[in-house]
């Protein structure tokens, strides 16, 4: 080994070669054994020449680990044309730091008695020391090693790679074909193999239900934990990808407190004032419960605020879907032409789960989209995917986590099976952030829809079932009318309503008429105390009036009587008092 | 009519049991089949890994065949002289008659095995 690769050896995480392969490094704690064999088993067209060229690739482009690649069954020239699918510059890196060693039995290859891979290996390792390579791959040794005329000569050669490689220090990687075994067991021949290396990874191609399953295994990895269950994995666009959830230990997405809105006014009334930013939101419901609204209503919203937004249907055309979101007054087109909105119809696409799954994260990270709607998520458990669905939501929650996307998912619930508010059929209903769920009332003849919260982590939430109204001027929630423990929606709600109003409309007239009788029957008693008053002053004038014309008669009479005596001229003095005025 | 001369290269690797017995079996092959019309060039890719790599020989030991029949190759310790004696067009049947009629006579057999 060279200075420059210890130094590198030192500097990387000491035991362990990155395969730089998403997923693979999470499974093996930071990728292949150094300096150790790798054994990489799986039937034909299992992905095995892929994922080995990742690995040099990779060792190039990560470790600056130049690689050599041993071609035991395709041409070098094949294998190179292959990955150049996967944009991997070949070309470049063959340039001393790649390299294909054509050592494809020739067809018509002559042979008489046994042979041994000395010469090889002696080649290698000049070509290992000029280059200063680090990984090495062996692409379907099972192909020399069928030349070998016994089990004992196979062993032998197996053995002399071994102690080659160890030799070398180099990381390599042996590729085989499995027999058919479904456990990945290697069939005899080899089988020994698995107890040499130090790492065994098992890859498996299955059809289920005519769709088309990979998954990825860690058998064995010689001091070193690793995760042992078996992961799907796709061969997509930029090569290997492997899938697993967030494990322990990584790096936990950011975070906020921040709320964006629902779309829906009083939907963000309810959850306090929106879903969180970078949460999940699941909407649970039966067909026509109004999911995809509530969840284009989202995206309007977040279009409006100028967030990047990624709607995938699965159940309909995007157009379609455009024009029924139309009909009640969400009108998508404008954010599509300039461009923040994107659209994709999934309809199309069929494959497995991982298929979809890979290709929403693509387009979304494409896209640099802020908020995603899935609609519904419930497609992905499809016939052929009921197995890997759950894990699938489970990884897309997960992702969406991780990259601060606020995640919308809508999913259907199938009303034979689950009357009751029961878990969505992914059981993502314990994974999600918000849960809402829409339902029907059946009442008096008609169908209401019904929207209820269930659950929403981190915030405080009305947990009142509220109508869901949808007219062409948008969506309005609105309180039901409970009536004697009974919640009325719809037409009865509105009867009860206007029963009221009627009611209450009554009762104030009743009231204004009675004011007004009692206003007149007061202006009468005023008026009458008025009258009362006037003869009252009239009487008291009349009795001073009478009063004092009495005394004018006295005192007349008076004066009458004495000047009647002068004139008389009577002689007998009266003292009577004179009337004094 | 001078008899053919057979131009071999043989392929080995250092002291590796294979090739030493290979070399031992070609030279026993050589001596009964075609004495004295024969050239054995060992090549030890050990100590010529180059070669090895440019003329592309990783299973040891290989014989190649330079002339007359350019180009073919025999992987292996030799132990089983019917297979080279028939690329040869050397059939057990002529091994006997060095003459130039043996030659005309195996020659649709060799075309036949290429």
């Amino acid at each position: 080994m060279t200075s420059a690769t210890l130094t590198l050896v030192t500097d990387t995480p000491s035991t362990k070669a990155p395969t730089g392969i998403t997923g693979l490094d999470e499974m093996t704690g930071g990728g292949f054994p150094r300096g150790r064999t790798t054994l990489l088993v799986g039937g034909s067209g299992s992905g095995k020449t892929i994922l080995a060229l990742q690995f040099l690739v990779n060792g190039v482009g990560l470790c600056n680990e130049p690689g050599i690649f041993v071609a035991f069954e395709e041409t070098p020239r094949r294998i190179i044309a292959n990955a150049e699918t996967f944009g991997w510059d070949l070309a470049d890196l063959q340039a001393g730091k790649l390299y294909f060693m054509d050592a494809q039995p020739a067809y018509d290859l002559i042979q008489s008695g046994t042979f041994d891979l000395t010469g090889m290996l002696a080649a290698l390792g000049a070509k290992a020391a000029a280059m200063k390579a680090g990984r090495i791959v062996f692409d379907a040794l099972d192909i020399v090693l069928a030349l070998l005329p016994d089990a004992a000569a196979q062993r032998r050669e197996i053995y002399r790679l071994h102690e080659w490689l160890l030799e070398h220090e180099m990381t390599g990687i042996i590729t085989l074909k499995a027999g058919r075994s479904e456990s990945g067991a290697i069939s005899e021949p080899f089988g020994f193999i698995q107890f040499m290396v130090d790492c065994a990874v098992v890859l498996n191609h299955r059809v289920v239900l005519g769709v088309s399953q990979r998954n990825l295994r860690i058998q064995k990895y010689r001091g070193s934990s690793f995760d042992e269950n078996e992961s799907p994995f796709l061969i997509g666009k930029g090569g290997f990808e492997v899938a697993v959830s967030r494990t322990l230990g990584r790096g936990q997405a950011e975070v906020t407190s921040e709320r964006v809105s629902s779309g829906v006014e009083r939907v963000d009334t309810m959850l306090g004032g929106g879903y969180y930013r970078g949460a999940s939101v699941l909407i649970t419901g039966f067909p026509g419960t109004a999911k995809t609204t509530l969840s284009g209503a989202f995206a309007e919203a977040a279009c409006e605020r100028g967030e990047r937004t990624m709607f995938v249907s699965f159940d309909s055309d995007s157009n379609e879907v455009i024009r029924n979101l139309g009909s009640v007054g969400i009108h998508l087109e404008r954010f599509i032409e300039d461009g923040s909105l994107n659209m994709v119809s999934a309809r199309t696409i069929t494959g497995s789960a991982e298929t979809y799954l890979v290709r929403i994260k693509t387009l979304a990270n494409e896209h640099r989209a802020r908020c995603l709607v899935v609609d519904p998520i419930s497609t992905l458990s499809k016939s052929g995917n009921e197995l890997t669905a759950h894990s699938v939501a489970e990884r897309l929650i997960d992702w969406a986590k991780a990259e601060g996307i606020t995640l919308v998912c809508t999913s259907l619930l199938d009303e034979m099976s689950s009357q009751s508010e029961g878990g969505s059929p992914l059981q993502i209903s314990t994974l999600a952030d918000t849960w809402i769920h829409l339902n029907y009332l059946v009442q008096a003849g008609e169908r209401n829809r019904g929207m209820s919260i269930i659950k929403s982590r981190g915030t405080a939430h009305s947990n009142q079932v509220r109508e869901l109204i949808l007219s062409d001027a948008g969506i309005t929630v609105t309180d039901t009318y409970t009536a004697g423990g009974e919640v009325l929606m719809g037409t009865m709600r509105w009867e009860k309503e206007s029963a009221e109003r009627h009611a209450s409309e009554v009762e104030a007239v009743a009231t204004k008429l009675r004011s007004a009788k009692l206003e007149a029957e007061e202006a009468e008693l005023d008026a009458r105390v008025k009258a009362l008053q006037i003869e009252l002053a009239a009487k008291q004038t009349e009795k001073e009036l009478l009063a004092r014309s009495a005394a004018i008669h006295e005192r007349e009479s008076l004066l009458g009587r004495d000047r009647m005596r002068e004139l008389r001229g009577t002689d007998d003095v009266l003292t009577t008092p004179r009337v004094k005025r | 009519m001078t008899p053919e001369l057979f131009t071999f290269r043989l392929y080995v690797a250092g002291q590796a049991p294979n090739s030493m017995q290979a070399i031992a079996n070609l030279t026993k092959l050589c001596d009964e089949h075609l004495p004295d019309r024969h050239e054995i060039e060992i090549v030890d890719i050990c100590l010529d890994p180059g070669r090895a790599l440019d003329e592309q020989i990783y299973m040891t030991p290989t014989l190649i065949c330079v002339s007359p029949h350019p180009g073919r190759r025999i992987v292996g310790t030799l132990s089983s002289t019917e297979p080279i004696l028939q690329i040869l067009g050397l059939g057990p049947a002529n091994t006997s008659r060095p003459e130039g009629s043996t030659r005309r006579t195996a020659d649709p057999a060799a075309q036949l095995a290429r």
